[in-house]
């Protein structure tokens, strides 16, 4: 099929163009002013230079917030797989009293707004011996991340067939070996994926984070305080490193967790 | 020799092993939801009923008054009103932005489309706090658009109504939640069935008759569903306001967070989150009826079609 010159494509595709550049154009911006050699961000740029990212690398409080992120992020992902993969399978395979409920609920930490759920939790953790501490920090991150990961491999689960497990059942496998070598193998992609998902969310949540965190702050709550201090080419050295990991771990998990758009 | 007692038990024990096994999976996440989110929101609505003593304490005295605080004092209602208005501009913005670029990459591209898709998909978790602060290098009254403008004669003094301006507010969260919109729209547009689009050209339409009378009611499900994200995250969102509009244009979030912060006061902070809550709640409802109503008739279509 041979395609001439043709005006209403051409729109529509120049539209389409000016929506990506609008959605890449501040992330390029940031990334190339990371090699900023001055402490102001002006057109044009004079020259290429490491300077930030040495700075940053010696910014104690900045390496110290970002490590404190991945602790949170690897505790919070670790209660979402341990609670939202047993979860998803008792919502995909049985049948309970309150099951109705239950769905209900863990849709919310996803579809209310995070302060509500960040405020709700600021005034009852204290009620129950959970000041405002990176303890409250985790169990707000694991909570939404149990929501992730049970809505993911819930997915997967229900389009996995159940005669599968019946199968393995009729043919004598107790429970636990048709969970390991059927159930398991079916959902290993969509549990990589949700893990490397809830990873990312959790290295980038503000909302919860910011109303139960004490002292030690997390990597986005760290940037947002150097953001409030004035603006510094070294915010953007940090965004460039942020931006580059969450990809990686976004191509990673659609890479192996993908497969899912038909 | 080892299969033969396990098939025992499970053929005489069948319910029973299956029960507990229910139980040990449902349990631990349901407790936890329980003890570590549904009783927080309900502390928040039971907060809203209490009084706070001299020092700003929450103390258990049943009272109204945060609530009548809440509907008399005209604060409230005009912040609410004017974050309804930002939702609902950022909301038709993102829409307006989708369409074409979904449209292109469902119906005009075919080599690649793997490549754009994730390109629109992956913005959705690239951290939100770097990508408020691209706006503020840019728009700031030093930053980079001004600096341009200059460079390029355009102007000769920075213009400094680029940031802290309700403008600001605006195309920060416009950037932030379109690739949430584009997501189910591009997803809507993928599953209208090609025939229909060929049909409707067969039958002498236009290309704009078919894309306002085929394709676009058929995508309302995903144009829904991609709006109501937007609305809602915009409802939610108190950072950008204050990186980017200022101190002159708060949004409702915002006021929660002072009442739980400098203003101290939990109570009526609790009243507008509960508010809030509600709001959500009831828009997500109300889209969702209406998304089923038009899946419902896009199936009851598919039937009509599909009865050779």
């Amino acid at each position: 099929m041979k395609r001439r010159f043709d005006l209403p494509t051409f729109l529509v595709g120049a539209a389409a163009a000016a929506v990506l550049a609008f959605i890449y154009l501040p992330m390029v911006v940031v990334v190339v002013y990371s090699f900023n050699p001055d402490a102001v961000n002006v057109f044009p740029m004079r020259g290429f230079s490491l300077r930030w990212y040495r700075i940053m690398l010696e910014d104690e409080q900045l390496i110290g917030a970002l490590r404190i992120s991945l602790l949170v992020a690897l505790g919070g992902t670790s209660i979402g797989l341990l609670l939202g993969v047993p979860g998803a399978i008792a919502l995909a395979r049985h049948d309970f009293p309150g099951k109705r409920i239950l769905e209900r609920i863990v849709l919310l930490p996803l579809t209310l707004p995070g302060i509500v759920t960040g405020v709700a939790m600021l005034s009852f953790f204290p009620l129950i011996g959970v000041p405002v501490s990176l303890l409250a920090v985790l169990i707000g991150h694991g909570t939404f991340l149990i929501a992730i990961t049970l809505t993911q491999v819930y997915a997967r689960l229900r389009r996995l067939d159940p005669s599968l497990e019946e199968a393995s059942a009729d043919l004598g496998a107790p429970p636990i070996t048709t969970f390991f070598k059927v159930v398991l193998p079916n959902i290993k992609t969509a549990i990589i994926g949700s893990a490397l998902l809830s990873f990312t969310l959790s290295l980038d949540e503000i909302p919860v984070t910011f109303f139960l965190i004490a002292g030690d702050n997390t990597l986005p709550i760290q940037i947002w305080a150097m953001m409030r201090r004035g603006i510094s080419p070294e915010v953007n050295a940090i965004s460039t490193l942020v931006f580059a990991g969450s990809i990686g771990l976004i191509l990673l998990g659609t890479a192996l967790g993908g497969r899912d758009k038909e | 020799m080892d299969t033969a007692p396990a098939a025992k038990a499970s053929d005489h024990t069948q319910t029973p092993p299956k029960r507990r096994a229910l139980l040990f999976l449902v349990l631990p996440p349901a407790l936890w939801l329980l003890c570590f989110l549904v009783v927080p929101y309900l502390s928040l609505f039971v907060q809203s009923f209490l009084a706070t003593n001299d020092l700003g304490d929450v103390v258990f005295e049943p009272t109204l008054d945060p609530w009548k605080a809440f509907f008399t004092k005209t604060l409230y209602r005009s912040t609410l009103l004017y974050t309804f208005k930002i939702a609902l501009t950022v909301t038709s913005l993102a829409v307006l932005f989708s369409v074409p670029l979904a449209y292109f990459i469902a119906f005009k591209v075919r080599r690649g489309k793997e490549l754009l898709y994730s390109l629109i998909i992956v913005p959705l978790w690239v951290s939100y706090i770097v990508r408020a602060y691209a706006w503020k290098i840019i728009l700031g009254r030093e930053g980079i658009l001004n600096s341009f403008l200059q460079w390029a004669k355009i102007t000769d003094a920075p213009v400094e109504a680029f940031l802290y301006s309700e403008w600001a507010i605006i195309i920060g969260l416009v950037h932030i939640y379109t690739p949430f919109v584009l997501m189910p729209v591009y997803t809507a547009f993928e599953q209208i069935p090609r025939s229909l689009v060929e049909a409707s050209k067969d039958l002498g339409a236009g290309r704009l008759t078919t894309f306002f009378r085929v394709v676009l009611p058929l995508s309302l499900p995903g144009i829904i569903a991609g709006g109501t994200f937007a609305f809602v995250l915009s409802l939610g969102d108190f950072l950008a306001p204050v990186l980017l509009g200022g101190t002159d244009n708060l949004m409702i979030s915002n006021v929660v967070q002072n009442l739980f912060g400098t203003s101290n006061d939990r109570p009526l902070g609790s009243v507008v989150g509960i508010v809030l809550l509600v709001v959500v709640v009831a828009l997500l409802e109300t889209t969702s009826r209406v998304e089923q109503s038009f899946a419902s008739l896009e199936s009851g279509r598919g039937r009509l079609g599909g009865a050779r």
